[in-house]
């Protein structure tokens, strides 16, 4: 396994920085281009980088990060609550908070390996989103969810100007989070959370998780004690869940009790897996899928469906839309649930995979190390 | 007394489910190594054979229904009543009972359907691929379910005879107030004897032996030119019927709705973990531990001591197992220990 | 572009906030005072366009998909209607009533669909799509009230109207009230009030009552409302019990009823809660009980048809309430239930109900109110009175934006003769016996302009 050079990975750095930052250009002819589901892109896409870098280099497969999630949004809202609207404030105790508590589990949860650590994760965000729909109402506000008031006390805010008729809205010194200014925030976070990521996947500490992926037991062997390092990769990917929470309390301001079911902790688990688990782009890839589907693809309704379609006689428009209409709209879920079959049947490394053959067949040379080890890395040792 | 005496019912019952359900997942996992997420759909599939046997059985007439005049509305009239009158409607009311004749058949199909034709591509893929995969069939099974019948949960009641409660206080001296639901007995009943065919079939016959076998070291077995693999598919499919029964039998209880079987699907690998991965015996003590534990948090008395605890104790003795024996209650040593 | 929203979503008042922000943005935290730019641009203005979109937002995928699925009927018939095709259905009913049939403001109405999920935030991340993409003027769907108030709260913050479908917690019109959120369907409270005279004719003044509360606020405020009347009533509550969200089983919660002395079991669940909760204690054989020799009851105090089938037969004899009932007689309802009933081929909910004469409300405000700009709309509705929508003659309460009407007390048929008779009229609970002061529950509405 090598590491890329600096060079090429900052080269890399500058294509996807300018990829994500002209997002709304390019997802506009796809009907994505609009601010809400442009925000939950670069969101996701935060957690899901980070949940790579537990799940793509160490093997470890945490099935309760949605709890951290949940961690970030509500001490989000709290701070625009108790504090200021200011999203620094609430970035940073969201991303601390949420630190201390993937600390906490992951001491105790990384005490076990494979299906064991599995269910201990699940088992805690299991308990964290029973307890805040019910018991810890008066802190979550239950199934309603946290929402802002007009009558919050926002101490700093406070100090500093009169209270406006209005609910306030969240903003970085008057730059809003809602609409486009929000998205582009969001990116410029992705952009740096991603450069993190690649730095610590070409770092020495990076190498070493992915040893003890590949060979946990002769990781140990050579002298190593590998808890440290798992724990923090765990916690730094909880860090990551946390401000991927703080930024949708941001973006929107209100956190609530589902964000941390179980499902949403598998939620993020299918994005990796679908983009490539592992690699640096796939998770992105998953996500963007993903986020696609649950926001554009269920909203095709049969009125949407005859418009696509206007261009045929009208007896065969109406025949596809007999066809189509239960993949898509309410179906929706069939739709994804199959192309989970689809792709891990015939890429078993995520649309990474597909990506890097498709390359092979117009490439005649063998394929490039680097692009090797990106890609088919972690499948190679799987088999190995 | 009563109530602790009919909280230990509950459990018990509760814990049959489980234990029904665990059984299949651990029979899998012990076997093929396969971590399936469309268990819990195989579950829900199970009770959807007993809603499509009662609609097969009330497949019906349109009668026009003259009590409606503003619109043309029709009721409904099963053929079963028309032509054989009442013997037809006592046939109808034993749909739940009569669709276990229905079910076995069934789910063995589905179950082999789905080994020969998915899962078998995964006994050598990670863990990860293998959850990715069965949970998108899941959701896929579960999306046909609802496209055909609806989102709605749709009753199926018990026949009729069984809908009254046991006076099992009266009968055993305790108070009158001690009754229990007939149906909830007969599916206690029920999955005792299930869970006594399965241990019967794996250790008395010589099929069961091999399987055994194969799950403490399949290489070897697979050396001795015993052809594991087919027995496996035969396994695969008998867990697809224990937990399709589990579902048939469940449904007068719990009236059937596509997204059932993920509900049942975190609580049975918190079962199998508990029992010890891969172990049946396990797997059908932490069914009934669990039940009786959740019954006894739910309680009252308890719950005005810790608020929540109903919501939270299954997963709360998960992680108490997992860190103090992580081989799980019977899981042998060594086995997916660390 | 003038104060028409462009395609790309930027209005101009985002392009003027937003270069406002930055001007400002050397000073420390400051708040939007979004009236600021009060003319009459608002967000997703039609302007000059030949037509209008609102968005249906319902549950198309998980517990209440069928309900969803009804709504959704309801939607496109209105929206028909509207237009000027079908029968015009309660448009033939509706008084006083200012559409022409010729879509609103001479617009022609289109839709777009989304689908909540029956999580929050999904229920928003739909709602800012449409609304950010698709330019509605006005969202509306229902089936859970965390998921409604969490949309009408979007509605005040982006400045749209949100018209609140199914959703009965108190919250929706009480302590999370929004300027820009309405309720037609009633709440916990007006079921209380309803079920009051019925339940001291039923079962008399001395009761002992046993609650399962779904643990959440819509159980919460549900089993605060139904215990104050049965209490007014001289009842006792003998216990309250929250039960988790989807239990599924919840024996280990009924056998405590058995020997607890009371004498009514009151379900506080909605949707398959309560069908679980309710086939299984009848399975425990409560309603074969004699308790302090009384006959033991059942009461499920919101009902709804699709829990009336999910349950089944267990349904028969129990008592509850509903908005809305197809089988009443009045013009409106026999209008809506033929337009509806020829459409689709059997008769509407009372979710369908309520999401069709919400989309009727909205259309015809707009028209009284000669502009869609929202506070002037908002202005129309609050306070309006109408009659000929099924429910008699109704007043959405400025103070609040509840809707007050009569309440149907119903009970589950003994006989029924079709799958869509399980429920049957016991009373017709006038309006003015479910009044309360709009103080009660707090809470404030928030400005007109956002």
């Amino acid at each position: 396994m090598t590491i890329p050079s600096f060079k090429k990975d900052m080269f890399v750095m500058l294509i996807f920085s300018a990829v994500i930052l002209t997002m709304p250009m390019w997802l506009k002819p796809l009907g994505a281009g609009y601010p809400d589901l442009l925000q939950k892109f670069a969101i996701f896409g935060i957690f899901a980088v980070g949940y790579n870098i537990l799940f793509g280099l160490t093997g470890y497969l945490s099935f309760g990060h949605a709890a951290f999630l949940g961690v970030g949004s509500y001490t989000a809202v709290w701070s625009f609550k108790l504090l200021t609207m200011n999203v620094l404030p609430a970035i940073l105790f969201s991303v601390v908070l949420s630190g201390i508590v993937a600390a906490i589990i992951g001491f105790i949860s990384l005490r076990r390996s494979g299906i064991y650590f599995s269910i201990l994760t699940l088992a805690f965000a299991q308990m964290f989103y029973n307890m805040a729909y019910s018991v810890l109402t008066p802190v979550t506000n239950g199934e309603t969810g946290l929402q802002l008031a007009r009558t919050d006390p926002r101490i700093i805010d406070n100090m500093l100007s009169e209270a406006g008729a209005g609910l306030p809205s969240p903003g970085l010194f008057g730059i809003q989070m809602s609409g486009y200014s929000g998205f582009y925030f969001c990116a410029v976070l992705l952009i740096i959370a991603f450069f993190i990521s690649q730095r610590i996947f070409h770092s020495p500490f990076g190498m070493k998780l992915q040893a003890i992926k590949s060979n946990q037991t002769r990781m140990k062997y050579t002298g190593y004690n590998t808890r440290p390092y798992l724990l923090t990769a765990f916690v730094i990917s909880g860090m990551y869940a946390g401000l991927a929470g703080a930024l949708m309390a941001t973006t929107d301001p209100l956190a609530g009790a589902e964000r941390m079911q179980w499902t949403a902790s598998g939620e993020v688990v299918l994005m990796t897996i679908l983009g490539g688990v592992g690699t640096l782009i796939g998770p992105l890839l998953g996500v963007g899928i993903i986020k696609y589907f649950e926001n554009i693809f269920s909203a095709l309704n049969e009125q949407a469906l005859l418009a696509a379609y206007s261009f045929m006689p009208d007896w065969l428009a109406k025949m596809m839309v007999t066809i189509t209409s239960p993949f898509v709209g309410e179906g929706w879920h069939l739709t994804l649930g199959a192309l989970f079959v689809i792709i891990v049947v015939f890429l078993p490394g995520g649309i990474m995979e597909g990506l890097g053959k498709i390359k092979n067949l117009f490439r005649k040379r063998p394929p490039d190390p680097v692009e090797k080890t990106l890609v088919e890395g972690q499948i190679q040792e799987e088999k190995a | 007394m009563d109530a602790i005496l009919l909280q230990i019912l509950n459990g018990l019952d509760k814990g049959g489910a489980y234990a029904l359900i665990a059984l299949g997942l651990t029979l899998v996992f012990g076997t093929l190594g396969v971590v399936n997420f469309a268990h819990g759909a195989l579950f829900m599939l199970g009770a959807f054979c007993s809603v499509t046997f009662q609609k097969l059985l009330t497949i019906s007439k349109q009668v026009k229904d003259t009590s409606i005049t503003f619109f043309d509305a029709y009721k409904e009239m099963p053929y079963l009543e028309i032509w054989f009158g009442d013997y037809g409607k006592t046939i109808i009311d034993w749909s739940v009972p009569l669709s276990i004749l229905f079910a076995i058949p069934v789910m063995l199909l589905i179950g082999l359907a789905m080994e020969r034709g998915l899962i078998r591509h995964f006994y050598k893929r990670t863990h990860a691929e293998q959850i990715l995969v069965t949970f998108g069939l899941a959701i896929v099974l579960q999306e046909i379910i609802k496209l055909s019948f609806g989102a709605n949960p749709i009753p199926t009641p018990a026949p009729e005879i069984f809908s009254g409660t046991a006076p099992i206080g009266a009968l055993f001296g305790l108070g009158e107030s001690v009754v229990y639901p007939w149906w909830r007995l007969i599916y206690l009943g029920f999955a005792f004897s299930v869970i006594g065919s399965v241990f019967a079939f794996l250790n008395l016959t010589t099929f069961g032996m091999v399987v055994r076998a194969g799950m403490m070291d399949r290489e070897t077995v697979g050396l001795l030119g015993i052809n594991v693999e087919r027995r496996f598919t035969i396994v695969f499919g008998l867990a697809a019927v224990v937990t399709g029964l589990a579902g048939v039998m469940y449904s007068p209880i719990l009236p059937p709705d596509y997204h059932m079987g993920m509900d049942f699907l975190v609580l049975s690998f918190v079962v199998v973990v508990v029992g010890g991965m891969g172990s049946l015996g396990g797997a059908v003590a932490a069914g009934f531990l669990l039940g009786i534990l959740q019954s006894f948090a739910s309680m009252n008395e308890i719950k005005s001591i810790i608020p929540g605890i109903d919501q939270i104790i299954i997963y709360l003795v998960a992680v108490f197992i997992i860190l103090v024996r992580p081989r799980g209650l019977f899981g042998r040593e060594g086995v997916m220990e660390d | 572009m003038s104060d028409k929203k462009n395609s790309n979503g930027w209005s101009r008042r985002d392009i003027m906030k937003a270069a406002g922000a930055f001007t400002a943005a050397g000073a420390m935290p400051m708040f939007f005072s979004r009236g600021a730019w009060a003319d009459k641009t608002f967000v997703n203005n039609p302007g000059n366009s030949k037509t209008v979109k609102l968005g249906f937002n319902v549950p198309q995928t998980g517990a209440y998909a069928d309900e969803g699925a009804d709504e959704l009927r309801a939607y496109k018939l209105a929206v028909k209607h509207l237009n000027g095709e079908g029968d015009g259905g309660m448009m033939q009913t509706m008084k006083p009533m200012h559409l022409k049939g010729n879509g609103i403001l001479g617009k022609k109405v289109e839709y777009v669909t989304g689908d909540t999920q029956t999580k929050s935030d999904a229920a928003r991340a739909s709602a800012r799509r449409m609304i950010e993409k698709d330019g509605v003027l006005m969202f509306s769907g229902g089936s859970s009230s965390g998921v409604a108030i969490a949309q009408q709260s979007l509605a005040q913050d982006m400045g749209v109207i949100f018209m609140c479908g199914l959703t009965h917690s108190n919250d929706t019109t009480g302590k999370d009230k929004r300027r820009y959120g309405f309720r037609h369907f009633f709440n916990a409270k007006m079921s209380g009030l309803a079920l009051g005279p019925v339940l001291k004719k039923e079962m008399g003044t001395d009761r002992r009552a046993y609650h399962l509360t779904a643990d959440y606020t819509w159980g919460w405020t549900q089993e605060e409302s139904i215990k104050e009347t049965t209490e007014g009533l001289g009842w006792k509550t003998v216990k309250t019990v929250r039960t988790p969200l989807g239990a599924g089983d919840f024996s280990q919660y009924i056998t405590p009823v058995l020997n607890s002395g009371a004498d009514v079991l009151i379900l506080n669940h909605y949707g398959k809660d309560m069908i679980n909760s309710l086939t299984q204690a009848v399975q425990f054989g409560l309603r074969d009980k004699i308790v302090n020799g009384k006959q033991f009851e059942i009461i499920v105090p919101l009902y709804s048809r699709l829990m009336a089938q999910g349950a089944g037969k267990n349904i028969k004899g129990i008592l509850g309430t509903t908005n809305w009932n197809w089988a009443l007689k009045n013009e409106g309802s026999k209008a809506f239930v033929k337009s509806f009933g020829n459409e689709y081929g059997f008769p509407p909910s009372q979710a369908a109900h309520t999401c069709y004469v919400q989309t009727l409300l909205y259309a015809n405000a707009c028209e009284m109110a000669g502009t869609f700009y929202p506070p002037e709309v908002i202005k129309q509705l609050e306070g309006f009175k109408f009659d000929g929508m099924g429910n008699g003659p109704t007043e959405y309460r400025a103070a609040d934006h509840q809707c007050f009407k009569d309440v149907l007390v119903m009970r589950g048929n003994e006989h029924p003769t079709s799958q869509f008779d399980l429920l049957e009229i016991v009373q017709v609970v006038p309006r003015s016996q479910v009044e309360y002061p709009a103080s009660i529950f707090g809470g404030e509405l928030g400005p007109y302009k956002v």
